[in-house]
């Protein structure tokens, strides 16, 4: 029996692995690939099968986590944003060369348009020098879909498989159809090829030819993959090579029947067959892809002079954002100007008196006490430079804050200040989010506390991960253990509430943490003013029964 | 039957609850639905939008195409002018009329009331007060919704459903406001549709 059910993309994928036999789901928070472990985590079946759901401390860790269970035959799911992929890029690559034994999701969530990131990157580019195959779902439904088709390509295969997602669809609803009965786990069972778990070079090496092989092989199944297809269309002037939402806009722009043969790609390698016929019976080609030309340049290489390939590259697509209706419309108009179904609209004009709107931290967090109070004392100074990281606190770079000089990736508060005081920086400040510090400001403060470095570290500690919605923290009530743990002086480890009663008080300890000369590290704590309105009202409810 | 509307508002307005309920109902008429968020980021009091798309027919895009929407529906007058280009040269306009300022240079009131008014198709009214007045200043978006309702092809009993299915675990009283200041939403801009239809 199937039920439809109203789901995001994440949660559709989520439901997917989880009707599909999974036996432990593993993530860090990141925008916009949250929601797939939360959805996870709120599920009935979850709790009835002790699903691991936990949130691990970053990305690498929960690949390499999940990449055990796999080991032990088990299906696993591991979910990040593309970012995250980074972070998790050791073991990735490697997952490529170990294989895996139960069914092995890696989902990566790219964020073509930044709407809530530092970068455009593509996932893709990842998948294919690990040689690892790529599900890329065009809707809710694939996306479904795809899970379990994914836990079985990756078992067929040995090999995890990449689930690759974007905004648009991570974070749209639409109607899916579901399973009833869920797979039951598979039971636990060790890799038919133990040796190839152990990358030795001389391993390694062998194992390196067999994944070429396979590669290949995958590439030729990936012409008959039921998400891969060739469309016929009558008019052959022009082929389109459509991938994952792309697709759906060609479809809009099109009214839904393409007057041109369409390759639709939603599973990679590149399904070459399918391809080669589409160029040998279209005059043109136009490729059409969310994020970067990973589909162009391989169509195009270097040597390609035929002038009958079109795309981002050769500038009918727009090369940075993400893709829309009216963008996909506007790329075919340039190849093809004479089509009517899609000739340039006449939209209403935009008001010219709205005005932009940024988002802005909460009144009533905490973060923003620690920023007045920083502000405060750093204005005692001549030239001092804050370094900033990812989190809700980055928004200090805003007005009326405008406190921090750098943002960059996950932890480079700590090791940027470092290696400004290195270079003669003073004060070299790093602020940091608590869910951050354990994510990867750790180790960048170990290497602060080895050489003594002067600078001052503020964790601002909001019990929390803020951005992304108020996930449980790997750090909470442990951060003061760890400093001192790592090796931080006691003498210069303090702790404070950030409220604003405490603004003297803290400029006090900020201005003694920067005039003492090496490190020091201030832990100024409040908790998030959203997950603790939350946790008024469930206890409220909770007083009422 | 299709619908394409831009739900608009400000991050914690409550723009999402609208097409949660909306959602529920399309799902239960069996309609076909798409429905693009805004998480992370930008919902820190940003401005906030979501793309709802209802059809009796499958749907290809998550994202309406310029010029495509049926309705703007607006929590916030300001916001709601973010998207024209985004509407239909015969599109609607729903939106509260109180402000929500929260940066320095918001533009004029009656600047913003003027460009409302030019655009003909335009259902605008201080929605807190009437929330205010039938239940409370937090259910403005109820208003919003019953303001939003007549223009949408669902039976008005069905969207109430919703509003039970996404208020019913805070308890009845709660529901029961919500569900005042969803008819009262719409009686108000019933009214005000009904003399349109004699001057548009």
């Amino acid at each position: 029996m199937k039920t439809k059910r109203l789901l995001l993309g994440d949660e559709a994928l989520a439901l997917g692995a989880l009707n599909g036999g999974l036996s432990g789901a593993y993530a860090y928070p990141g925008t916009p690939s949250t929601e797939i472990l939360e959805y996870i985590q709120s599920a009935p079946l979850t709790k009835e099968r002790s699903i691991h759901s936990h949130w691990s401390s970053n990305e690498k860790t929960a690949v390499e986590e999940a990449l055990g269970m796999s080991f032990c035959g088990k299906r696993a799911i591991v979910s990040m944003k593309h970012v995250g992929l980074n972070v998790a890029a050791d073991p990735f690559v490697n997952s490529g060369m170990t294989g895996a034994n139960g069914g092995l999701l890696v989902i990566a969530a790219d964020d073509p348009s930044m709407h809530s990131s530092q970068n455009e990157q593509d996932s893709r580019f990842y998948a294919d020098f690990a040689m690892i195959p790529v599900l890329e779902p065009s809707d809710q439904q694939e996306a479904y879909d795809m899970a379990r088709y994914g836990f079985e390509l990756s078992e067929r295969h040995s090999i995890p498989v990449m689930v690759r997602l974007v905004t648009r669809l991570s974070h749209s609803r639409a109607v899916v159809e579901t399973d009833d009965e869920p797979l039951p786990e598979n039971t636990l069972h060790y890799p038919a090829q133990p040796r190839q778990w152990v990358l030795m070079p001389a391993i390694s090496r062998e194992r390196n030819k067999r994944l070429v092989a396979d590669y290949e092989k995958l590439g030729e199944e990936s012409s008959e993959s039921p998400f891969n297809r060739y469309v016929d269309g009558e008019d052959h002037s022009m082929g389109i090579v459509a991938s994952g939402l792309a697709w759906n806009y060609l479809m809009e722009a099109c009214g839904g029947k393409c007057r041109f043969p369409v390759v639709k790609v939603s599973q990679y390698p590149l399904p070459k067959k399918l391809i080669n016929r589409l160029f040998d019976e279209c005059e043109t080609v136009l490729v059409l892809e969310e994020g970067q030309p990973f589909i162009e340049k391989q169509l195009r290489g270097v040597l390609d002079r035929t002038g009958r390939i079109f795309g981002k590259l050769s500038g009918q697509v727009v090369r940075t954002g993400e893709l829309t209706p009216d963008e996909v419309r506007m790329a075919l108009h340039k190849v093809k100007a004479d089509i009517a179904e899609t000739a340039p609209v006449d939209p209403k004009a935009p008001s010219q008196i709205v005005k932009p709107r940024p988002p802005a931290l909460c009144q009533g967090c905490g973060h923003r006490d620690v920023y007045h109070a920083l502000n405060d004392v750093l204005a005692e100074y001549k030239n001092p430079r804050v370094f900033g990281d990812i989190g809700c606190y980055t928004l200090g770079f805003l007005s009326p804050f405008n406190a921090i000089d750098t943002c960059v990736d996950m932890g480079a508060s700590i090791t940027m200040a470092k290696g400004a005081a290195d270079a003669g920086q003073h004060p070299a400040v790093a602020i940091i989010g608590d869910s951050t510090f354990t994510h990867s400001g750790m180790t960048g403060l170990l290497d602060a506390v080895n050489e003594n470095s002067n600078i001052l570290v503020i964790i601002s500690d909001n019990l929390t991960t803020g951005m992304t919605g108020g996930q449980d923290s790997q750090g909470t009530g442990k951060l003061e253990a760890i400093c001192e743990g790592l090796g931080v002086d006691p003498a210069h480890l303090h702790t404070i509430d950030s409220l604003p009663k405490n603004h003297d008080e803290m400029m006090r300890i900020f201005r003694e943490g920067i005039d003492y000369p090496g490190l020091s590290v201030v832990i100024s704590r409040r908790e998030c003013i959203q997950t603790a309105r939350r946790h008024a009202s469930a206890k409220a409810k909770a007083a009422q029964k | 039957m299709k619908h394409d509307i831009v739900l608009a508002g400000v991050g914690g307005q409550g723009i999402l609850s609208i097409a949660t309920i909306l959602g529920a109902a399309a799902l239960k008429e069996g309609l076909h639905l798409k429905q693009a968020e805004v998480h992370g980021m930008s919902q820190r009091g940003g401005d906030v939008q979501s793309n709802l798309r209802l059809s009796s027919e499958a749907i290809a895009s998550d994202l309406i195409p310029l010029g495509g929407a049926d309705l703007i529906v607006s929590l916030e007058p300001m916001e709601a002018l973010r998207y024209l280009p985004y509407l239909s040269k015969e599109g609607w306009i729903v939106t509260n009329t109180t402000p929500f300022i929260n940066i320095d240079n918001y533009p004029d009131m009656a600047d913003i009331e003027a460009e409302l008014a030019a655009q003909g198709r335009v259902i605008a009214f201080d929605m807190d007060a009437l929330a205010k007045e039938v239940a409370s200043a937090r259910s403005s978006n109820m208003v919003l919704l019953g303001a939003a309702s007549p223009m949408i092809e669902i039976a008005s009993e069905k969207i109430e459903d919703g509003i039970r299915n996404v208020f019913g675990a805070k308890g009845e009283k709660i529901v029961e406001a919500n569900i005042a200041a969803y008819r009262a939403g719409r009686e108000y801009a019933e009214k005000i549709i009904k003399e349109k239809k004699q001057t548009v």
